[in-house]
């Protein structure tokens, strides 16, 4: 085996008192595709910000040697003459990493000019070049462009641009990309494949998604609270996992949980060629119409789940929150129990209220922070059922909280008095989830459920949600993009772009022969085809 | 260090949010005793006549007990010829109840604010002496009376001009953010052509037709005083309104005012809170200034400003500047710190 091009040596992070990594050891061959796998909180980030020292206020020991040198102990004037030309990196959000008052050519041309002292034409001749390597249409022009001007999987683009500049011998990615729609992710990983290949370089990928390391790289390290518990080649860890924590994760890829539908069930939420519009300002006195979701024509019959999938930008979730009447519509009608509910009294929708219910994405966000888990859930109750006496709302609360695995007997204590930020993402979607299901609604709307939380404890939220659903024979609307995800919990799956359904059919047999050439790209996308 | 670090951690993961704010407010010593220091002049201020009154507490003339400091009788009950309130700074009065049987007991400091004797030898103002510990303003009054009870005008003032701006600008701001859109954008507008109004020429023309008094000060500048609150409230509004807990909220069926009431104004508080004891000093300098300028409080009152006025037009008589200086100094310090660590224990980004 020739010499490693960089070898991580018992490294150890520690913040104040608590250790973010612990004894982390593994090395990169030159031309490698490695990666470090885990949940948040695992310490993988660190690990990789750790070798460009980028890690602020931290006690590192170890070593991490890059082509036979210690980063370690190099001088700070070293490290700044290595980063950036020699192990260059791209982070997660696109957005955030470049500068929004620089053209994308300055910031590629400053690299250039820093490291390898070229002239201003020279640089930005070369930055034109690399823009085109990268993909991106009319690179003369998109030169000039400022971050905002482009879209999310150009800036991507454009970031990874800026990091082969000075032709990396180690370009580190760090969930590269996670924050862009599938067939956009893609696309970036062929690109940076094809760029690998090209130019021979070593990769570090920092991800949580097991599909990505699978399909793309040699070897695979697994990273569990600051531990490495795994390494090995990527096939043989996926085939054969060691430890019990790769098992867990590899396990977690969600399983198929729907029970069927009966024949007879009548439908509950209907839809026809609902409409959604935005007016945006153009002017003083010019307005746009911006069509957010056209003609949406659905139905859902009790105890069915409906998957809408599709990318950032489809309407998926503006057609969500028209169905529970929490958007107003442009054009058509939303019936609930063959009642209509769009622009309804309020005293109508007031009623209705009880039998629609929403959860939402970010456990963190759909909490208010200064109200107790008991107040939460109860709150709905007290308006809803103004007859039951205090305690009678509490015993229903205390029940829903133990049937969502919140409670004594789970090893969650006092769980009425607390607050939300005593508990993790995970405990806190189930907070969330029954605070809606308390209600025993008879459609909720899961807006992207379980992607915020990581794989394992996606699993069991959806484990939760499809025993509940049996239990009280809701019907559920499944908003997600993870095409895995929804295959696992739809009976039927409604394919959404641009506002537009583009197709509808049973799960099974959309997964299985999609008809549009957009559905069949974003399966492929997904790995699932 | 490290031990104690994970205690209390542990300790505030179980401690509603307002309590860790109080736990982190705590742990800024300055701003902590700032607090209580405040409280207790407050205290102080609120009991000003038991410290600091002509009247004495206790009088006892000729086996009769009566108490002047609440129920002043007139110098017939201490043997006088006439049917008013006694001014126990007679030397009449002071020779009957230096009769064997008949005694007084005198509060702390025996002058009120606007008690003056007219017997003195010294013109005034008059330096620290016995009897004056702080000396005498202009009038003859004594200094450490006027600076306790006008210390309380500037005090209570505040108080109620911090209150009612603050009630005023979460109000409107409220209002602003969480609708939004038209009312906003209307409401917007209407501010800024309330802010562009000159106040200080407002002030000088209200108090050329109307009789100067506390409360046409305090209603004035309550009008002025919400605006820049507004626009934090408004800002936090606006922001809260759009969080999912409050789309949550929404779905669960309840009204705006529920809303407003329960999810979007507790998690808007902060810079309302942070903001209080700025606000408050900026009252008490307020007032200082228009009374300085002689447009505040009627004559007579006793009050900060009019002190400096008196300690400007007086140089030579350093006790009246000085003392003053050092009461509006003291108070401002003791609000800017109880700020500052209320501005800390507030902050998010802080564990």
């Amino acid at each position: 085996m020739s010499k490693p091009l960089l070898e991580v040596d018992r490294l150890r992070v520690r913040f104040g008192d608590s250790t973010v990594v612990d004894d982390v050891s593994f090395s990169i061959a030159a031309g490698e595709k490695f990666a470090l796998v885990g949940e948040s909180g695992s310490g993988k980030s660190i690990t990789a910000l750790s070798v460009l020292r980028l890690v602020d206020s931290a006690v590192t020991t170890g070593a991490i040697r890059f082509d036979g040198e210690d980063l370690v102990t190099k001088s700070e004037r070293a490290m700044r003459g290595l980063r950036g030309s020699r192990i260059a990196m791209i982070f997660q959000e696109p957005m955030t990493a470049l500068n929004p008052l620089y053209t994308v050519g300055n910031q590629i041309g400053e690299v250039l000019e820093l490291h390898e002292a070229m002239r201003p034409n020279a640089a930005r001749a070369r930055a034109i070049e690399l823009l085109s390597r990268t993909g991106i249409p009319e690179p003369e022009r998109r030169i000039d462009a400022y971050p905002h001007q482009l879209s999310g999987g150009q800036r991507q683009r454009a970031m990874i641009a800026m990091a082969l500049a000075c032709r990396p011998q180690l370009l580190i990615c760090d969930e590269p990309t996670t924050a862009l729609d599938v067939t956009v992710q893609a696309q970036i990983l062929a690109l940076l494949d094809e760029l690998q290949a090209e130019l021979g370089m070593a990769l570090l990928f920092i991800t949580h998604d097991l599909n990505l390391v699978r399909r793309f790289t040699h070897r695979v390290g697994v990273m569990e609270r600051g531990k490495l518990v795994e390494i090995g080649d990527t096939a043989a860890v996926f085939a054969a996992p060691q430890h019990a924590y790769t098992q867990r994760l590899l396990a977690s890829r969600p399983q198929r949980v729907v029970q069927p539908v009966a024949g007879d069930a009548p439908v509950l939420l209907g839809g026809r060629e609902v409409a959604v519009s935005f007016a945006l300002k153009a002017g003083w006195f010019k307005k746009l119409q911006f069509v957010a979701v056209r003609r949406a024509t659905l139905q859902l019959r009790r105890g069915e789940t409906l998957g809408i999938v599709g990318e950032s930008g489809s309407g998926k979730t503006t057609l969500g929150m028209a169905l529970l009447a929490l958007q107003p519509i442009a054009g058509g009608e939303v019936t609930m129990g063959g009642e209509r509910i769009d622009n309804a009294a309020r005293d109508t929708l007031r009623r209705m209220r009880k039998r629609m219910q929403v959860v939402f994405q970010d456990p963190f966000a759909s909490l208010s922070p200064r109200r107790t888990v008991g107040q939460i859930v109860g709150e709905g109750l007290a308006l809803h059922q103004p007859e039951a006496s205090d305690a009678e709302r509490e015993a229903q609360v205390l029940a829903m909280l133990d049937e969502v695995g919140l409670s004594e007997r789970h090893g969650v204590s006092g769980v009425l008095n607390r607050y939300p930020h005593e508990f993790s993402g995970g405990q806190r979607q189930r907070i969330a989830i029954a605070r809606a299901v308390v209600l025993k609604p008879e459609v909720l709307v899961l807006d992207e459920p379980t992607s915020a939380l990581d794989v394992s404890v996606q699993q069991q939220v959806l484990t939760l949600l499809a025993q509940l659903q049996q239990h009280y024979g809701m019907s559920y609307v499944f908003i997600s993009h993870d095409l895995a995800v929804v295959r696992a919990m739809s009976h039927r799956v409604m394919v959404m772009k641009n506002g537009e359904v583009i197709e509808e059919g049973e799960s099974e047999s959309l997964f299985a022969a999609p008809q549009q050439a957009y559905t069949r790209e974003l399966l492929a996308a997904a790995h699932l085809a | 260090m490290s031990t104690a670090s994970t205690s209390a951690s542990a300790t505030s993961l179980h401690m509603s949010p307002n309590a860790r704010a109080w736990a982190r407010f705590k742990r800024n010593r300055v701003g902590y005793w700032s607090f209580w220091a405040l409280l207790a002049l407050l205290l102080l201020c609120a009991v000003a006549e038991l410290i600091s009154n002509d009247r004495p507490l206790i009088a006892r003339y000729q086996g009769q007990w009566s108490f002047p400091v609440f129920n002043n009788p007139s110098e017939r009950a201490y043997g006088g010829d006439f049917d008013s309130a006694t001014d126990w700074k007679d030397p009449f009065i002071t020779e009957q109840f230096n009769k064997p049987g008949n005694w007084r007991l005198q509060t702390v400091n025996p002058h009120s604010a606007a008690s003056t004797d007219n017997f003195v030898k010294i013109p005034n103002p008059a330096p620290p002496s016995a009897t004056n510990w702080l000396g005498t303003d202009e009038a003859g009054r004594d200094m450490v009376a006027r600076l306790l009870y006008g210390f309380r005008v500037s005090l209570a003032f505040g108080l109620a001009l911090t209150l009612a701006g603050t009630l005023i600008g979460v109000a409107i701001g409220a209002l602003e953010g969480y609708f939004g859109g038209r009312i906003d954008l209307g409401a917007q507008r209407l501010i800024e052509i309330w802010a562009s109004i000159p106040e200080l020429y407002l002030l000088i023309i209200f108090a050329s037709i109307f009789e100067p008094s506390l409360l046409l000060l305090l209603v004035l500048l309550s009008l002025f005083g919400w605006i820049g609150l507004s626009d934090y409230v408004r800002a936090e509004f606006l922001r809260n309104r759009g969080l999912e807990f409050v789309k949550a909220a929404r779905a669960l069926g309840l009204s705006n005012r529920q809303i407003i009431w329960r999810h979007v104004l507790p998690n808007s508080m902060t810079p309302v809170i942070t903001f209080l004891p700025f606000r408050m000093s900026d009252a008490i300098l307020a007032l200082v200034s228009l009374d300085f300028l002689g447009l505040g409080v009627p004559p007579g009152v006793p009050s900060l400003g009019d002190l400096v006025r008196q300690g400007k037009n007086n140089l030579d008589a350093w006790w009246i500047i000085f003392p003053t200086f050092a009461t509006l100094t003291l108070t401002l310090l003791l609000l800017t710190f109880i700020g500052e660590a209320l501005r800390d224990a507030f902050d998010t980004r802080k564990s």
